[in-house]
């Protein structure tokens, strides 16, 4: 990034092609809108790209890099949720556009067992309406915790809280994620 | 202990903690279940796939990039520029008109030994004055007829 501050025009080209995915993927997660996830993610690298002047290294880059993320991506929740008054996170999950996505990745499984592959579909959609379930804050922070790995530190920084209420914020996700995915857990401890 | 349960779980938890919490486990069978359950709560959020940006996503980001304006610099704000001259020149212009105009005597106030001995003479007409003019049960007077003597003489 100090490069970038420089003016280094390739470093930013780094910058973009290091974090655009985790990037997309954390946003996807947040908003459950692919396209929107998107419009968001670009919007973080011209925050970056603005603000690379003015860019001081106290804290390490992804903390400030997703913390301007999780403010950008709870902003639009909040929009999204005055605009639209009857949003359920209990829709169907056939009616999400953006599960269509995914789906579209998983062209390339060529396993001829259709019926294993409608099982596991089943299974993640479980898993992701059980994440969508959780308020945007503890969703925030199992996304971070989970899918970025980033420290508790680091985590408590970007959503401005202190390390333990972090620690208390993601009890309570794990407990509420638990209890959603209960049969899923049970069935592993089968296996 | 529960902000404990999941920071071990996910191997987080370092040295004499890590030591106590593990203490604490080998007595606590409740602990020891959560743990096991929250690693396959993480084990099954594993499984979700990545989702990639789209092609274009890259080409926007540039496109959006490559539309921002130049930063300028402090010192640009202060390159010359004929709106701000003028401005500039009106205000100049302004206040050395309001400087050098004469002022008012009255608004002054006294000058000289004599019309400050003057105005402390005039201090209690000054001070009915401020009280006639802000008696209130003088607003509901009705308003005083102008013209009466002038139509008794037509």
């Amino acid at each position: 990034m100090l490069d970038v501050k420089a003016g280094d025009a390739q470093s930013f080209e780094l910058l973009l092609r290091r974090y655009r995915t985790p990037l997309v993927n954390f946003l996807y997660r947040m908003v459950r809108n692919r396209e929107q996830a998107e419009d968001l993610a670009q919007e973080v690298f011209l925050r970056v790209y603005r603000a690379r002047k003015g860019y001081v290294p106290s804290a390490k880059f992804t903390t400030w890099f997703f913390r301007i993320a999780t403010n950008l991506a709870l902003n639009s929740i909040r929009d999204t949720r005055y605009r639209q008054l009857e949003v359920s996170i209990d829709q169907p999950v056939v009616a999400d556009a953006e599960d269509g996505d995914e789906k579209q990745l998983d062209v390339a499984d060529h396993r001829p067992d259709i019926e294993q592959h409608l099982v596991e579909e089943v299974r993640r959609n479980t898993i992701r309406r059980a994440i969508d379930k959780l308020p945007e804050k503890q969703r925030a922070a199992v996304l971070l915790h989970k899918y970025q790995e980033l420290d508790y530190n680091e985590i408590a920084r970007i959503l401005d809280c202190s390390e333990s209420a972090l620690k208390s914020l993601l009890f309570r996700a794990y407990e509420t994620l638990r209890v959603e995915l209960a049969p899923l857990v049970a069935q592993q401890s089968h296996q | 202990m529960n902000e404990r349960i999941l920071p071990y779980a996910d191997g987080r938890l370092k040295g004499r903690e890590r030591r106590e919490f593990e203490k604490h486990l080998a007595a606590c069978s409740s602990c020891r279940i959560r743990v096991e359950e929250f690693q396959k709560v993480s084990g099954l959020l594993g499984e979700l796939p990545l989702v990639e940006p789209s092609p274009a996503f890259d080409v926007r980001v540039r496109a959006r990039v490559a539309a921002e304006p130049p930063r300028q610099s402090w010192w640009a704000w202060l390159a010359p520029s004929p709106r701000v001259a003028l401005a500039a020149s009106m205000l100049v212009l302004a206040l050395a008109w309001i400087s050098h105009r004469p002022g008012d005597p009255a608004i002054l106030g006294p000058s000289s030994p004599e019309a400050e001995y003057r105005m402390i003479n005039d201090l209690p007409v000054l001070e009915d004055y401020d009280v006639v003019s802000s008696f209130e049960p003088l607003t509901d007077l009705p308003e005083p007829v102008q013209n009466d003597d002038a139509n008794q003489s037509m």
